[in-house]
């Protein structure tokens, strides 16, 4: 009885943090999105751009992103000029720097991700648009990205998977979301494994979730009949 | 004494940080290969079960891939290093020794990466199963080879060949992943980066440093993957 | 008793079993424990706490604690091996058996003793605030002054003197540590809790006011301070003792070992008659913060 009860507080307490992970992956993915198709946009449109999103895309995916969080946390406040640049304000919390260091690496993999979808569309249909006389603009939103993204979307659904997993890197840089509060706990009470495990459910749970949503998407997005 | 000249400090004199960051890639390197190796045998017989195996079988194999690919990888570990050494522990005494049995931070790294790598290994390993064209394996059964020649001949081959881009990538994805063992105190790269930032308070510099060694060592291994993949498509373009 | 081969090597003796088991999966070796063998014994320290304890570029583990562990080990007729563990994870890890001392300047705390043992304290040092000189904390009353946490009037009116200065600001400080039990039951409702994996890291969001203020021990800023660019910082408040914050800092030992704990007691006792504490602290703190006998 006494471990269920430990168990259950434990639980109660763990599920204090999921907001703050939940809304971690919210703000790391909508940012990540927008970052990332702007730089398959960037990719496909000019060479030396292309070869920094190259350059961009080989440091985030080459190097492992506890790496990132930590520089960018604490390598910008290594310096004076940082502290008294605008941007302070916002890299003086721990949340935007978290937020920041896991969009840019999202930003990374999606863009890959949108750059194999776009190679997926097929010629024909972008010919067939450019025929009835739309323009790059309309052509772009109402023909490319709808097919490209309808062909990205299964690897972006694990991409975002691993994204909730990612933000549990966010506790090393003081954030209490759901491991940190784990973390917490542990030192309190020197139970790990308990802790862990109830931690671990909740990201089962939050992961089963977002691939339902994903299918469901998935499947309002599919040609019908498919 | 105390200097902030970059080339002092990631040199390998006395004040520099040199040998012990490049000490900490090999070690990285190191757990690296061992996790993959783990991975690899869990992975082969996990995905031999899920291809082959009886109903049960491929429950257990579709539960341990969706409980270590939804869990994130700081969890796993930590359950190892720590789970890892109670259930030794309580085994010990099973068999009548009292006293501690521990995992150090190398053992249980290795078995929590190596987990984590084993479901991912399941997909591309099966994937690359299901890649081999039905004809291939017909046209084997039609020329009576037997089970295991063909497994040798046909199947192993074919597999590894659709299957080895998927293992590249599980191989980038334990080496970063490893990075997240320094948790345990094992003085592996991302450790060595933290424990100079933290001496110096320099984390920019180190932070530099640490970006340098990693893709170092993610694009030197990729390289072995993708020559890998060359030569078995050359083989497939000269029959 | 066996040494591990392999790139980390386990120095605890162990059985034929379990290597067979293990050494299968991962090359380093792992044999099983003959209990109650105290003739070679693993110590764990964090080597991010100095001047306790630190690593020297060159990766080697130096220090008070590296140094004062050395001589007790020697006094007991012992080899000792050093090994660096992550502070969070290092009561756990000794109950889990991976080593089978621990040396980080852990204080002695009621909270502490019900999962593990300790010897006697081998120092005893305040806790205060750090903050920057260009802060307005830098004028936080009560500066230098003694305060006893069993005092519980003193107590009081310690908390009552630095409130209104702390109102609303933000705290660093280590997780799992007396500091934090300190905050978290005098001034949870005045500031906000920021906790960190090592001290150095709040040192390092002082330094880039990220961080109103942190909260150590004086022996530990000692070593804040001594650092390139220690001089933008300043210590301020009342010096804290007692109550909470223990009796001063010990060996930290299994439940199951109390053959260990009263040798290492033995040892201590004798290093503190004879001066080498001092002598020690005096070299690695440039204070003498040996316990009183």
């Amino acid at each position: 009885m006494r471990e269920l009860d430990f168990l259950g507080a434990t639980m109660l307490q763990l599920l204090g943090g999921v907001p703050l992970t939940v809304g971690l992956t919210a703000g790391s993915v909508a940012v990540g999105a927008v970052l990332a198709l702007l730089l398959a946009l960037l990719r496909a449109n000019s060479r030396p751009g292309a070869a920094l999103v190259s350059a961009y895309v080989f440091v985030f995916r080459g190097t492992p992103l506890l790496l990132q969080i930590f520089f960018i946390y604490y390598g910008a406040g290594q310096f004076a000029f940082v502290r008294a640049s605008v941007l302070w304000p916002f890299l003086r919390e721990p949340w935007c720097c978290a937020l920041l260091a896991l969009a840019l690496n999202d930003a990374a993999y999606a863009s890959e991700i949108l750059r194999g979808g776009f190679a997926a569309v097929p010629k024909g249909a972008v010919e067939a648009g450019r025929a009835v006389g739309m323009t790059r603009l309309l052509l772009l939103r109402r023909v490319v990205l709808p097919l490209a993204i309808r062909q990205a979307l299964p690897a972006y659904g694990n991409e975002l998977i691993a994204m909730v997993k990612s933000t549990s890197l966010a506790s090393l840089v003081t954030l209490m979301e759901v491991t940190g509060i784990a973390y917490a706990i542990i030192s309190e009470t020197y139970r790990a494994i308990e802790v862990f495990l109830c931690a671990g459910a909740i990201y089962l749970v939050l992961n089963f979730a977002l691939t339902r949503a994903v299918a469901v998407l998935e499947a309002k997005l599919g040609p019908a009949g498919t | 004494m105390n200097t902030s000249n970059p080339f002092v400090l990631l040199g390998f004199g006395p004040n520099g940080w040199g040998a012990s960051l490049v000490a900490g890639a090999a070690m990285t390197l190191a757990v690296s290969i061992a996790a993959y190796l783990v991975g690899l045998v869990f992975g082969g017989l996990a995905a031999w079960a899920r291809i082959a195996g009886p109903r049960p079988a491929r429950r257990l194999v579709g539960l341990y891939t969706t409980v270590f690919r939804g869990i994130p990888e700081l969890l796993v570990i930590y359950l190892v290093y720590f789970g890892g050494s109670e259930a030794l522990t309580s085994l010990g005494h099973l068999f009548g020794r009292s006293g501690f049995i521990g995992l150090d931070g190398f053992l249980a790294g290795t078995l929590a990466v190596g987990l984590i790598a084993g479901a991912y290994q399941t997909e591309a390993l099966r994937g690359g199963f299901l890649a081999i064209p039905r004809g291939e394996i017909e046209a084997a059964r039609a020329v009576g080879m037997g089970r295991l020649l063909m497994l040798r001949r046909v199947i192993a081959p074919r597999a590894l060949r659709f299957a080895l881009p998927g293992m590249g990538n599980v191989w980038q994805q334990v080496l970063k992943e490893s990075a997240l063992i320094s948790v345990t105190g094992l003085s592996e790269l991302m450790r060595a980066v933290n424990v100079a930032s933290d001496s110096t308070r320099l984390p920019f510099d180190f932070g530099i440093a640490g970006f340098a060694l990693y893709l170092v060592l993610t694009s030197f291994s990729g390289g072995v993957f993708r020559n890998a993949e060359r030569s078995l498509a050359r083989h497939e373009r000269a029959r | 008793m066996t040494r591990g081969r392999g790139f980390f090597p386990i120095i605890r003796s162990w059985s034929i079993a379990a290597v067979a088991a293990l050494a299968v999966l991962a090359g380093p070796a792992a044999v099983p424990a003959l209990a109650k063998d105290y003739s070679h014994i693993v110590i764990a320290t964090e080597g991010a706490y100095p001047p306790y304890n630190m690593h020297a570029p060159d990766g080697k583990l130096i220090g008070f604690e590296i140094d004062l562990g050395n001589n007790l080990c020697a006094r007991m007729h012992i080899t000792c091996t050093w090994i660096a563990q992550d502070w969070d994870s290092m009561i756990p890890a000794l109950n889990a058996g991976k080593f089978d001392a621990i040396m980080d300047g852990m204080s002695v705390t009621p909270q502490r003793l019900k999962v593990i043992d300790f010897s006697i304290p081998y120092t005893q040092s305040p806790t205060t605030f750090l903050v920057l000189k260009s802060s307005p904390l830098a004028k936080m009353p009560d500066t230098g002054k003694r305060v006893s946490l069993d005092d519980d009037a003193a107590m009081k009116a310690a908390i009552a003197a630095i409130t209104p200065a702390l109102k609303g600001k933000t705290v660093g400080v280590q997780v799992a540590t007396i500091q934090y039990n300190l905050l978290h039951t005098y001034l949870r409702n005045v500031v906000t809790i920021r906790t960190y994996k090592t001290t150095e890291e709040h040192d390092l969001d002082l330094a880039s006011d990220r961080i109103d203020a942190a909260i150590a021990s004086t022996s530990y800023f000692v070593s804040t301070l001594n650092k390139p660019g220690g001089n933008q910082f300043v210590e301020v408040g009342p010096l804290f003792t007692g109550g909470l914050l223990g009796k001063g800092t010990g060996v930290g030992i299994r439940k199951s070992d109390p053959e260990l704990v009263a040798m290492f007691n033995q040892a201590i006792e004798a290093a503190k008659k004879d001066g080498t504490i001092r002598a020690l602290s005096l070299k690695w703190f440039k204070t003498d913060i040996s316990p009183p006998n």
